[in-house]
């Protein structure tokens, strides 16, 4: 008989895993600070040599520059926080504007990919392969090179009724600000609330009865409706702003620079191509069965996509939709390449005038960790509310 | 029994051909009201509009170097203004007399990448080639020995400079993808954190300011009188952000392979790393080739960017072509519609690669 003698464990021993895996993490954590610090003392000393100052105190300093467009009143006076934070909406007015738009082009196309009819699928299979395969700024590049050199100069810009286009960008009518404006606010709030009373009563009549009532069609008219009667509750006011042909520009009502332009265009036509492959993607992986038998049990095609396929979709969609939203933000960045001045283009202008790279690159690196973050923790949460109801 | 008489059914029509180009339109063009109707106006609106562009992309267009016919009334595209600079959008700032090295390095490089794609080559000894390629790939473009001129990096631009960063990045980011994508599956609590704070951290902001990083914070970290070229800095940056990106598809194959398969590795008495070698990553990496296809096409498009900080690659060599030449510069179009055509081509046969490989891959579960 042969005798296994067991040996007593040693806690200590580098026969044992936990000790093991101690002595890998504590080698690599001195490793990665090893690291840090070289680069911590290199930038020091570098700083010292090159006389360099450091710091964050130069946000409050004057900037000096302006910029082209801001969405709240920025001049060359004011420090440079200020500046970044111009920089900042930028972005996020660029960015949720072009969410938007590639979304809804992108569903578009993504649909269309899937209609009985040969020329629609070839278009939509056309748009998603040449849009994808061109690099982004090589395609903003394009769009700012169209709307600053191919259309009409400002002195002959296309007008069409109270709007005009030109180098110069877009000029469109805005409403006077008028106290009857507030009430036409109000009845829009009012008629939200009533809309939004309306739809759950009509969701419990429908658990209830069976019986179907208009989910989107009457709430929006009933919005559309309160709106309208608060406008006229206010004296109906009309004046608008209205732009019309200076001598060196188109003077007055509101304007969309070119810039602006060039990156929406781009940004949301290249991110809806992906969007479109997101949603086609998604629709593909509800399994055939459940359009066939929405069929059977006499749904129009409409309906089929509606009630049956879309909701089952969305919850593949909704995780790489969100990839896609974030790409789109910080392919925003890349609007410095054309002169819009989003934040990174602020920073740009920020470092060459202060020399203070370290603390723009980071600035900018910052914003853009948070902005991932909202995004994601905001998609997050509408994924969790799409996503299968367990019993 | 009474006699049956025979009665002849007749025949039945012919069913409706369901096969055919005739049949194919019927029901893929006319199929209902609504899919007439709209084929009816897209078509419309293709007639009117497709001549219009052949005749000024094709017909009208221009095709030689004559800067005087371009600027002649009622012409179309000025392809002229390619046939003029393609030199140097090619090429960027590269000695005009001396193309032909990055010329044959291109081909060079175009040609490995297609072998690495051929199913005959992939074998170990496809390694040593790619070292090989490579070292004869910056002897051509850098020069310096064996009889050729020496030629700056900051020379270096166009299609050569596209292809050298996006193939020499994506392939220096992958071993560290797989480190990082093991990293984050690890059971060491410190190792796991830090991986993800690295993935996390680079998929949270964009290029650019890794870029901006590259270029102007870089120069800062390295000890005083040490100065690295701006090329390797920005290969550099290049090769940390795929890694980021490569890593999340590897771990995507990682987490395919099933727990068992690591069990039975542990009964057989292979270590960790042996397991990973022998049993995971050659599972988990078959999978995920086609989302490694995925990051290198994003990458290749990615290195676009690098215009942003001076170095000349496709987009910023057209500039360079372009914006000091007057004669030139109102055809700029033209110019971005030849780089965007380059760039497609590149990128669409490698989409249509990656498809491929995922059939091949897929055809072992398909029995």
């Amino acid at each position: 008989m042969t005798q296994v003698r067991l040996r007593k464990k040693n806690k200590w021993s580098w026969r044992s895993r936990s000790f093991r895996g101690l002595i890998y993490q504590a080698l690599a954590l001195g490793l990665i600070g090893l690291v840090i610090w070289f680069l911590v003392y290199n930038t020091m000393a570098n700083m010292r040599v090159r006389g360099i100052q450091s710091g964050f105190d130069f946000l409050l300093q004057t900037a000096g520059f302006d910029i082209g467009e801001s969405l709240f009143p920025f001049d060359s006076a004011e420090p440079y926080w200020r500046a970044f934070l111009v920089g900042l909406a930028n972005t996020l007015r660029v960015a949720i504007a072009g969410i938007v738009i590639a979304t809804i082009i992108g569903t578009l196309v993504g649909l269309g990919r899937f209609s009985r009819n040969a020329l629609v699928r070839g278009l939509c299979i056309s748009y998603v392969e040449s849009f994808r395969n061109i690099p982004i700024l090589l395609q903003l590049l394009m769009w700012y090179l169209i709307l600053t050199e191919l259309l009409p100069g400002i002195s002959e810009a296309w007008q069409a009724g109270p709007f005009f286009l030109s180098k110069g960008g877009v000029n469109f009518p805005i409403p006077i600000w008028a106290a009857g404006h507030a009430w036409t606010a109000i009845g829009v709030a009012a008629g939200v609330a009533l809309a939004w009373l309306y739809r759950q009563w009509a969701i419990r009549k429908f658990e209830e009865t069976g019986v179907s009532g208009s989910l989107l069609w009457l709430p929006l008219a009933i919005v559309l409706f309160m709106g309208l009667a608060g406008w006229l509750l206010g004296g109906a006011p009309t004046q608008m702003n209205r732009p019309f042909r200076g001598d060196f520009s188109i003077e007055q009502g509101g304007a969309l620079t070119p810039e602006f332009l060039a990156v929406l265009f781009g940004l949301s036509i290249y991110t809806a191509a992906f969007v479109a492959e997101v949603v086609r993607a998604g629709i593909q992986s509800v399994p055939r069965g459940q359009g066939e038998a929405a069929s059977a049990l006499g749904l129009s095609r409409k309906l089929e996509m509606r009630l049956v396929m879309l909701p089952q979709a969305l919850r593949v969609i909704i995780p790489p939709l969100t990839n896609q939203y974030l790409n789109l933000t910080k392919n925003s960045s890349l609007a410095v390449a054309i002169g819009y001045p989003d934040v990174v283009s602020i920073a740009n202008t920020a470092i060459n005038q202060t020399g203070r790279a370290v603390e723009c690159i980071s600035i900018v690196m910052l914003v853009y960790l948070t902005l991932s973050l909202a995004t994601s923790l905001l998609m997050n949460w509408y994924n969790a509310r799409a996503a299968i109801k367990e019993r | 029994m009474t006699a049956q008489t025979f009665q002849r059914i007749p025949p039945r029509p012919a069913p409706v051909k369901t096969g055919g180009a005739i049949a194919w339109i019927r029901a893929n063009l006319f199929g209902g009201r609504t899919t007439t109707l709209s084929t009816l106006a897209i078509g419309a609106i293709l007639l009117w509009y497709l001549p219009q562009f052949f005749n000024w992309a094709v017909f009208e267009a221009v095709w030689l170097p004559d800067a005087d016919a371009c600027h002649a009334a009622g012409v179309g595209a000025c392809w002229g203004v390619v046939a003029e600079k393609y030199r140097i959008i090619i090429f960027g700032r590269y000695p005009f007399g001396e193309q032909w090295r990055p010329l044959v390095a291109t081909l060079l490089m175009l040609a490995l990448l297609i072998a690495s794609c051929t199913r005959m080559f992939w074998r170990p000894s496809l390694a040593v080639l790619w070292i090989a390629v490579l070292s004869v790939f910056f002897w051509l473009m850098y020069g310096n020995a064996f009889g050729l001129t020496k030629v700056e990096t900051d020379r270096w631009g166009g299609l050569p400079l596209t292809i050298l960063l996006s193939s020499l990045s994506i392939v220096m980011a992958f071993p560290l993808a797989v480190l990082v994508a093991l990293g984050r599956r690890s059971e060491l609590p410190a190792i796991r954190s830090f991986c993800t704070i690295y993935v996390e951290l680079i998929r949270g902001v964009p290029l650019i300011s890794v870029l901006f990083m590259a270029s102007f914070m870089f120069p800062l970290f390295m000890p005083p009188g040490l100065s690295i070229d701006v090329l390797v800095r920005v290969l550099l940056g290049i090769t940390l952000f795929a890694a980021a990106y490569l890593a999340e598809v590897i771990r995507g194959g990682l987490q395919a392979i099933p727990k068992s398969q690591v069990e039975a590795a542990a009964t057989l008495g292979l270590s960790y790393w042996q397991t990973q070698r022998k049993i995971v990553l050659p599972q988990a990496l078959a999978i995920v080739v086609p989302g490694i296809i995925n990051s290198f096409i994003s990458t290749f498009k990615d290195t676009s960017l690098v215009t942003v900080v001076s170095l000349y690659e496709l987009t910023g060599a057209l500039s360079l072509a372009l914006n000091s030449d007057a004669d030139w510069r109102p055809y700029k179009i033209e110019g971005y519609l030849f780089i965007a055509l380059i760039y497609f081509v590149f990128c669409f046969s490698m989409s249509r690669y990656s498809r491929w490989i995922e059939k091949q891959v897929n055809k072992g579960n398909q029995r």
